[in-house]
């Protein structure tokens, strides 16, 4: 393993993968905070030239938290599939990404061998690819999951319906569900973030979302994101929902900030298959974000995109419906501007899904980063064309309670016009009954909410 | 000039929408009560109309502005406390040196053990935050009811001061400087398009600087848009009551 380069007269040698890992990221504030980031431009070319050399090997051998101390680590390099991970453990990643922009190198092959990389290697040969090389390589992939729905099919753009409330007032919450649901948002989940992660918070929000599906016969799934303690103890006291949340992260240290373990989520998982109200098999809604680690000094000197591969590395352990990468929320300290996080949401959605996950991204943005909403619709024309699951339905794209901004109901109905893309078929099927959507595009009852409800 | 355009922003969002076409206006502007949310905004072909995106736009410019005002000396005076700030020089500092946000320097650590009785059972402080404006709106109200609460029910209350460029981490300094059981940080919060001036109270048994994150029990979204001062104030109160009973705050893994 040599970690030592020449670029322009001047040598460039690092002290470890991490090290190397960390420099050859593309720039970010929080990588930059943290004090491990490129000091110079060459320098971050001379480490990306240094990881193209290392190998799929390398990676595995020198996971970011080691093995002993680190249940996330242990729970990756234990899912690791060892004979496709012995076929190609030669490889280097320079190798591998081209391998994976080859025009004969299929989805359902590269799905097949992310099954033996570990989530170093995922990290690793993204920072070896640009912006198009991601999209380009990562639209190929087809993964699809089913609660009780399925998402991931060819040509569909799945859409999270958020109808948050600032004190989970339930006409409010169905107020936006139903402005929602006549633009053609929630075919991914109807999944409210509770102002107040109390069980009795989590059982009245689910009631009414489990309602709405049951009344209008929606083909969809729900789910409340409370911690997801909340949601079992909600479970045991004869609460019905769908979909079970946590918000995770890439090592146990920072796991435990966010009050949680490996155990727990098996409980829950299981809890949720057997008490839940979905088909399944996929019963799982994790969300992430790059440098939730760092935010709670769990991230062991490791870059963010590597920390954020191992949540990736994690959350295929569950099989999860769901997974979201809510890009933009943690703020400019961790991703600065529309620049950094145009790059964050591309690599978030690459490496999930060669990790195997039905990938979707919050596009969002907070009030003190110096972006607007038109460096938002941007970003999410780019992942609809990297194959990204779904995006969030908010209302114009205001989240009044969680205070940030994502993409809105008319982002997603102008986006799958443009892109010709559907919502998920038993979904779509059902608003055209409504005249909510008609030939692939918003139908003449669209946008008013009160056909659900007149008597 | 149409009315809307010549006052765009006069209309809370309730009563800002578009009933063009609508089979039920009645049903329409009743359910648009229930939320501030930017529902029944009609649309263009699948994208807003005119008065909608200018509105947004427009919320969203007073949002970005609120982050980088300052809270006034007069607002400090008038609340009849003093002030400290951590290692932050300005707002550029506070939005990317999140660690320096939490770092209270030695000659602040001085003023405030001067100025402070020390060992209250439950010290008090408010933070600019991310949201100037949160203080003025909130604060009056907001420390009025949780300290005279407090007081009735015997709980001992710290001198109250304000942290300029403040982290919510500075209780994990504050806590044990002044050696209260309980620390509760009024903080500014991330302002959103429906409000510039909302804010969170972060209470924690016995911070100190190992603690978790998990370990902060949390009251967020209070403003006279969210959860009303008054009634955070007394919510906040019996969350105070009850971590001392239990001597600990937060979510806890041992569940």
């Amino acid at each position: 393993m040599v970690l030592k380069t020449r670029l322009y007269q001047n040598t460039y040698e690092f002290s470890s993968v991490k090290e190397v890992l960390a420099k050859a990221s593309e720039a970010k504030s929080g990588d930059i905070l943290a004090g491990i980031a490129a000091r110079t431009k060459l320098e971050r070319i001379a480490a990306k030239v240094v990881l193209s050399e290392l190998t799929v090997q390398d990676m595995y051998e020198n996971p970011s938290v080691p093995y002993e101390e680190d249940a996330v680590t242990r729970l990756i390099q234990d899912d690791i599939d060892k004979n496709v991970y012995e076929s190609i453990k030669g490889m280097c990643l320079g190798e591998l990404r081209e391998w994976l922009l080859s025009s004969s190198t299929t989805g359902e092959m590269m799905l097949q061998t992310g099954r033996g990389l570990t989530s170093e290697a995922i990290a690793g040969v993204s920072k070896l690819m640009g912006n198009l090389d991601l999209i380009y390589a990562g639209s190929k992939m087809k993964i699809t999951a089913t609660c009780n729905t399925t998402i991931g099919e060819d040509g569909v753009l799945a859409c999270r319906l958020q109808p948050n409330h600032p004190v989970d007032d339930r006409d409010g919450i169905i107020a936006s569900a139903l402005d929602g649901l006549s633009y053609g948002a929630g075919d991914a989940v109807l999944g409210v973030n509770p102002a107040i992660d109390t069980v009795d918070s989590t059982l009245a929000v689910w009631e009414v979302l489990e309602e709405l599906k049951n009344r209008y016969r929606i083909p969809t799934q729900t789910c409340v994101l409370s911690h997801v303690t909340t949601q079992m103890e909600a479970l045991k006291k004869g609460g019905r929902a769908d979909l079970c949340f946590q918000s995770i992260a890439g090592s146990e240290k920072a796991l435990a900030a966010f009050g949680v373990t490996l155990p727990m989520l098996k409980e829950a998982n299981e809890m949720f298959l057997k008490g839940g109200t979905a088909k399944g098999p996929n019963v799982m809604y994790f969300e992430t974000g790059q440098a939730s680690e760092l935010s709670s000094n769990a991230h062991f000197h490791t870059d963010q995109v590597t920390m954020e591969c191992r949540c990736y590395g994690l959350a295929r352990h569950y099989r999860p419906f769901l997974v979201n990468t809510v890009v933009g929320f943690m703020g400019p300290e961790y991703i600065y501007d529309a620049k950094q996080l145009t790059r964050a949401a591309l690599e978030d959605v690459f490496n999930g899904h060669l990790h195997g996950l039905p990938m979707g991204c919050d596009v969002c943005y907070t009030n003190h980063m110096p972006m607007d909403q038109n460096d938002n619709e941007a970003l999410a024309m780019l992942l609809v064309n990297a194959g990204c699951h779904f995006m969030m339905g908010v209302p114009q794209g205001d989240d009044i309670m969680l205070m940030y901004q994502s993409t809105g109901f008319h982002d997603l109905a102008a986006l799958r016009e443009i892109a010709k893309k559907r919502p998920i078929h038993e979904f779509e099927l059902w608003l055209e009954k409504w005249g909510f959507w008609e030939n692939g595009r918003l139908g003449k009852h669209a946008g008013d909410f009160t056909m659900l409800l007149k008597g | 000039m149409s009315e809307i355009m010549s006052n765009l922003t006069e209309k809370t969002m309730q009563q800002f929408g578009c009933d063009d076409g609508i089979l039920e206006p009645g049903l329409f502007w009743k359910a648009k009560e229930a939320t501030p949310a930017r529902i029944g905004i009609g649309h263009a072909g699948a994208r807003c109309k005119t008065d909608s995106m200018l509105r947004f736009l427009a919320d969203h410019a007073q949002a970005s502005d609120s982050v980088f005002m300052e809270v006034d000396e007069d607002i400090i005076k008038k609340l009849g406390i003093f002030e400290i700030h951590t290692r932050c020089r300005n707002k550029e500092d506070m939005i990317l040196r999140p660690d320096w946000g939490r770092i209270i320097e030695e000659d602040q650590q001085m003023l405030l053990k001067q100025n402070c009785i020390s060992n209250p059972k439950v010290q008090i402080y408010f933070g600019d935050g991310l949201c100037s404006p949160a203080i003025a709106a909130n604060i009056p109200d907001l420390y009025k009811v949780i300290s005279s609460g407090l007081d009735f029910e015997g709980i001992t209350v710290g001198t109250p001061f304000f942290v300029r460029y403040c982290r919510v981490n500075t209780a994990r300094i504050i806590g044990p400087l002044l050696g209260a059981e309980v620390t509760c940080v009024l903080i500014g919060e991330r302002p959103g398009l429906t409000t510039a001036e909302s804010m969170s109270a972060y209470i924690a048994y016995k911070p100190h600087p190992l603690m978790l994150e998990s370990e902060y029990t949390v009251v967020s979204n209070i403003s006279r848009f969210g959860i009303p001062p008054v009634e955070a104030a007394a919510h906040i109160v019996d969350l105070i009551i009850e971590i001392l009973e239990k001597k600990q705050s937060g979510i806890h893994i041992d569940y």
